[in-house]
């Protein structure tokens, strides 16, 4: 039920990200979705990507600080409300959201979040029960 | 003003039988009661009595910060510490600390050669001297205190910090003399300015500044902002504090070492080799009239030259020029002794961290800062930005807790720092002084 995601360390100067998407393309690693996150001194990018073990040799071959983290995406309605209504079955149950993110593609008409959560296992079942849909690690790299 | 007329204007002749008189006095009392000197002359096979004259102090063995470091903390002591009055520190090489000791005596000479150098400055006992220097372990707040009381003035024991309460009681109290470090003596100056305060209103007359590295730059700098007359002092805690040696207010061209009680010598710091006057080199001393702490050839890192030249003023002893440097990698910053080894040894207890760093030290308008670079590797990187914050300020810390600096902590990718193979390029000093 978990995902895997990739996260870089950068430094906030110009050039990293450069470097990084071309490595990954060179490399043939396609990213399926992605998100920076930026302080005054550096930035974490964190992507999902369609071979996590290829991203992280080519990455770690180059000098980056690379690290894998379990994450959660979640089919979320794509309608008005369809986000609160998740993050309210979360905050009812206490579970923390670290961090969140949109994918780029749809699932059918539902749109996908990835989720970073402090209890990862914890906040699957809370979900699950409530019957939200968690796509599988498999169909999320295939997207 | 010469405060001693007797010995500051004693002939080279005499001073130089005195000195001979004071080092073998010294040499038999470290070897009789200091183990650690003991051993030390017995390897290099001399003895106290092979000194027969003034040239002879080279065949003795150098002492060295670390040897302080091995002695830690009483070690060199070379009385029982029933006579030791007085004790302060500063930081050595590893985060432990140089301990020194003094006996009575030993704060009563201390207290005259630094009235000795508030006279050589200009001051006398109607000034009121604001001593800015921090009071502690310290020895600048404390060794300008005695000195200042023993001339006669009316010291104002203030200490660092509270800058704005500084200039008040400056101006308030009618300081008239500033000691402080001289990169404080220009952070003053701002915050008068910030205040709305003229220095030219002020009755401040003469500044005494030391315990950092300045140019003549600065002094420049500090006599137009405080309308002043800057002098520089030196000193070191291990061979006394403040008061080894201060320039005089009529040449303020170098600074007359009280030869009466400090042997200088300038050596080549890779081969130990004693070089002759106006060569620069390494500043070494010999104490020869401390009782609780004396040191044989102490190596102080600091580099120097030694001119015999006598000097307008009519002091007889020798000036050293203003220290320019250093031989070993220590830093002052904000008059705070920082090593990079230090700096590494804060990382290293730090889980998952690598001794990969830089230092980058600036001046940001007048005070000194302290980048540490610090690679970030798979065992501390989080996809979390708090967790990354959060190491930052650890190393922050720690780094306070252990060297009083403030620092601030830049996390950079990995293997974007030199290694330590060969030499390995540990500190950037943008500082221009």
């Amino acid at each position: 039920m978990k995902v895997e995601q990739i996260s870089v360390f950068l430094e906030n100067k110009p050039g990293p990200l450069t470097e990084v998407t071309r490595i990954l393309g060179e490399a043939g690693v396609n990213i399926r979705a992605l998100s920076l996150a930026d302080t005054k001194d550096f930035g974490i990018l964190r992507l999902i990507v369609n071979d996590n073990e290829k991203a992280r040799a080519v990455l770690g071959a180059k000098g980056f600080t690379v690290r894998k983290t379990e994450v959660v995406a979640v089919e979320v309605p794509d309608r008005p409300g369809g986000l609160a209504d998740i993050l309210k079955i979360l905050s009812e149950a206490t579970v923390n959201v670290e961090y969140l993110y949109a994918f780029v593609q749809q699932s059918g008409s539902n749109a996908i979040i990835i989720f970073r959560f402090d209890e990862t296992d914890r906040a699957i079942e809370v979900l699950s029960k409530k019957q939200v849909k968690i796509l599988e690690g498999k169909k999320v790299y295939a997207l | 003003m010469i405060w001693d007329e007797e010995f500051e204007t004693l002939p080279r002749e005499a001073l130089e039988a005195l000195q001979l008189k004071r080092l073998t006095a010294t040499a038999e009392r470290v070897y009789a009661t200091v183990p650690f000197y003991k051993k030390k002359f017995d390897e290099f096979g001399v003895k106290p009595s092979d000194i027969k004259s003034l040239k002879d102090l080279r065949r003795l063995p150098f002492t060295t910060k670390l040897d302080l470091r091995d002695s830690y903390p009483f070690g060199l002591f070379a009385v029982p510490m029933e006579q030791v009055v007085r004790i302060h520190a500063s930081s050595g090489t590893t985060g432990k600390q140089t301990v020194v000791g003094y006996t009575r005596r030993d704060i009563n000479n201390w207290a005259e050669l630094m009235a000795r150098s508030l006279a050589a400055a200009g001051s006398h006992k109607n000034d009121i001297i604001h001593n800015a220097y921090g009071y502690g372990l310290f020895t600048g707040g404390l060794g300008v205190h005695y000195g200042a009381e023993r001339l006669g003035a009316s010291v104002i024991p203030i200490s660092g910090g509270n800058s704005k309460r500084q200039i008040i009681i400056m101006q308030d109290f009618g300081s008239t003399v500033l000691t402080c470090t001289p990169s404080y003596a220009l952070f003053l100056a701002e915050t008068a300015e910030e205040m709305g305060v003229d220095f030219k209103k002020l009755k401040l007359r003469v500044g005494i500044f030391g315990a950092e590295p300045w140019s003549e730059k600065m002094r420049d700098e500090i006599e137009r902002k405080l309308n002043i007359q800057a002098i520089d002092i030196y000193g070191l805690s291990e061979v006394m504090g403040p008061g080894v040696s201060i320039e005089c207010l009529e040449a303020k061209q170098g600074l007359h070492i009280f030869e009466d009680h400090f042997i200088p010598e300038i050596i080549n710091p890779q081969t130990g080799e004693v070089l002759p006057h106006g060569e620069k080199g390494e500043l070494v001393f010999t104490t020869i009239t401390k009782e609780a702490f004396p040191l044989i050839r102490y190596r102080t890192r600091d580099i120097s030259v030694l001119y015999p030249q006598p000097c307008k003023c009519g002091r007889t002893h020798m000036r050293m020029e203003r220290v320019s440097g250093r031989s070993d990698d220590m830093l002052i910053i904000r008059g705070v002794n920082v090593f990079p080894s230090q700096i590494e040894s804060v990382l290293m207890n730090i889980e998952g961290v690598e001794p990969h760093y830089l230092l980058i030290v600036d001046r940001q308008g007048t005070l000194d800062t302290l980048d540490v670079h610090v690679e970030v590797n798979e065992k501390v990187f989080s996809d979390e930005v708090k967790n990354l914050q959060s190491l930052g300020r650890k190393i922050e810390k720690e780094i306070k807790d252990l060297l009083g600096v403030n620092a601030g902590v830049k996390l950079v990718e990995p293997k974007t720092l030199q290694r330590s193979e060969g030499k390995a390029q540990r500190v950037i000093d943008k500082r221009k002084i």
